[in-house]
């Protein structure tokens, strides 16, 4: 049976939405209708506006740590209910104070949009790439096995390094990231701020070892090797008791 | 940096500064190795020197502690966690003068290790830890999540092993794994079914060597020594094959056979 009465619109001419619609014009975001036409169309494209601008970074125009922290939270679920492996990593910009004392902040800002960039161009499209704050980045990468997260970390560092960032005309700035990762909480207690805890602990590291370059929290390995069965059993000290 | 502390749950008991060797974990690799036979029994040697102890079936409903105890529990763990029931109610005397805490077999469902689970179980051990003096913490067999995630709530970790080259292999397995995954840098050892005295004393050093050579140079600070403490052996007893048959504690049915002494000796050596 059809409906016969449409849900009660809002009385959208009642509310006060004058900086949210400037917020989006600034923004660039383009409202489908008029306020008239299509009031409740019209409604639901400023409230999805305002959602997306406020899960975005407003300089890189990355997912901001809101977002990311959402996105991890979905990722644990399904990591426990899957139990498919996957990984975080914490990026951090090293000498950025040095870029902005010695170039500028709008250098800076350049030198973090462009990083910005580099990381989002590395990612699959599942993945999560954010400014979780000052100059740190932070991914998560779904599905992504232990074996292969050396390798996607050091792509995403190798990445960034390759590509100076041109601060003003015929001047080019080379920039690094140290990379911290660990992966997702299967065995241990899981939260988001525990899992960010162990790949920021994988960052300080990177760190201390010299910057620019990646650091991972080791898998669990519960393989025994031949070699390690053969010192287990070899030795001859169980005659030795005879 | 992420710096939300409110956000942040209490860490792993591991990483608890407090009250070291309150929380144990008794976890073994390899099945059938007396894991809970030296759970209950160590409760009971406890127990009898004058320790308040629990003993919480971590197997989650796969473990034998019921049976080892002769325990039929109306109320467990699992109408706890489906809120059917007060946790007060499901914690049941024991034999040996101890409180057990069993899972039931409702909680084979619970066997994959879900947000949920963990969540439930770390609520249940932070509200019966202050009212113990030492809490056991008997894991299911293997080197599953649920078996690590339980490890991880615990100060102390016992692996039970026997001479047997695979329980011997599948300790190694477990103690590289607490070591790497949870960087941990001791953890104690009761080799059961020993054949002759100083057998567990031998094993504990051929593991120790292994542990050296391939374990610590992979940890995170492979300066600090791995250090792997024999708290006893337990010598091969057939008055122990009888009492699990009788579903009776070796303690309490013959507590002077060389078994039950060598348990006691276990407990003297933790309390110490």
């Amino acid at each position: 049976m059809d409906s016969p009465t449409p849900p009660q619109s809002p009385k959208s001419a009642s509310l006060r939405l004058d900086v949210a619609l400037q917020l989006l014009q600034q923004s660039g975001v383009s409202l489908p209708g008029t306020r008239e036409s299509n009031p409740s169309g019209w409604l639901q494209a400023v409230i999805d506006g305002l959602c997306e601008l406020s899960s975005r970074d407003a300089l890189t125009g990355l997912a901001n740590r809101r977002q990311f922290e959402l996105a991890m939270a979905r990722e644990i679920d399904r990591v426990a209910r899957a139990g498919e492996p996957a990984l975080v990593l914490m990026i951090d910009i090293d000498h950025f104070k040095k870029v902005n004392d010695t170039h500028g902040h709008p250098a800076g800002d350049l030198v973090l949009r462009e990083v910005g960039r580099a990381l989002h161009d590395c990612i699959r499209p599942m993945d999560t790439v954010a400014r979780f704050g000052g100059e740190e980045f932070a991914m998560i990468l779904p599905n992504c096995p232990p074996a292969f997260g050396q390798t996607v970390a050091e792509r995403v560092r190798s990445r960034v390094a390759s590509r100076p960032v041109s601060v003003a005309p015929g001047q080019e700035v080379s920039i690094t990231v140290s990379i911290g990762g660990a992966f997702a909480p299967q065995w241990v207690r899981s939260s988001a701020p525990l899992w960010i805890e162990r790949a920021d602990q994988q960052l300080y590291r990177a760190k201390a070892e010299g910057r620019n370059r990646t650091c991972l929290e080791m898998p669990p390995v519960s393989h025994v090797s031949a070699e390690e069965k053969g010192l287990l059993f070899g030795t001859s000290q169980f005659q030795d008791l005879e | 940096m992420s710096t939300d502390s409110a956000a942040t749950p209490p860490a792993p008991a591991a990483a608890r500064p407090a009250a070291r060797g309150r929380i144990i974990a008794v976890t073994s690799g390899k099945g059938g190795v007396g894991k809970t036979f030296v759970s209950a029994n160590l409760a009971a040697a406890l127990a009898r020197r004058g320790e308040r102890v629990l003993v919480l079936d971590a197997d989650l409903g796969l473990a034998n502690l019921d049976v080892v105890l002769n325990l039929f529990p109306k109320i467990t763990l699992h109408d706890v966690f489906t809120g059917k029931a007060q946790l007060e109610d499901a914690i049941l005397p024991a034999p040996g003068g101890f409180s057990v805490l069993l899972a039931g077999s409702g909680l084979v469902e619970y066997s994959r290790l879900t947000v949920e689970v963990r969540e439930k179980l770390l609520e249940v051990i932070d509200k019966v830890a202050p009212r113990y003096d030492r809490i056991i913490l008997d894991t299911g067999a293997g080197i599953s999540d649920v078996v690590l995630y339980a490890v991880s709530l615990a100060d102390d970790v016992l692996v039970v092993a026997t001479p047997e080259p695979t329980s011997l292999t599948d300790a190694y397995a477990t103690i590289k794994v607490l070591a790497t995954q949870q960087q941990r840098h001791a953890v104690r050892l009761v080799v059961n079914q020993t054949s002759r005295l100083g057998e567990g004393r031998v094993i504990r050093g051929q593991l120790q060597q292994v542990i050296d050579r391939y374990v610590t140079p992979q940890m995170q600070d492979p300066g600090v020594p791995f250090k792997l403490d024999l708290l006893g052996e337990i010598p091969t007893d057939t008055a122990v094959r009888e009492a699990v048959q009788k579903r009776r504690l070796l303690l309490e049915s013959l507590p002077g056979c060389p078994a039950a002494q060598g348990i006691s000796a276990v407990a003297d050596k933790l309390m110490s």
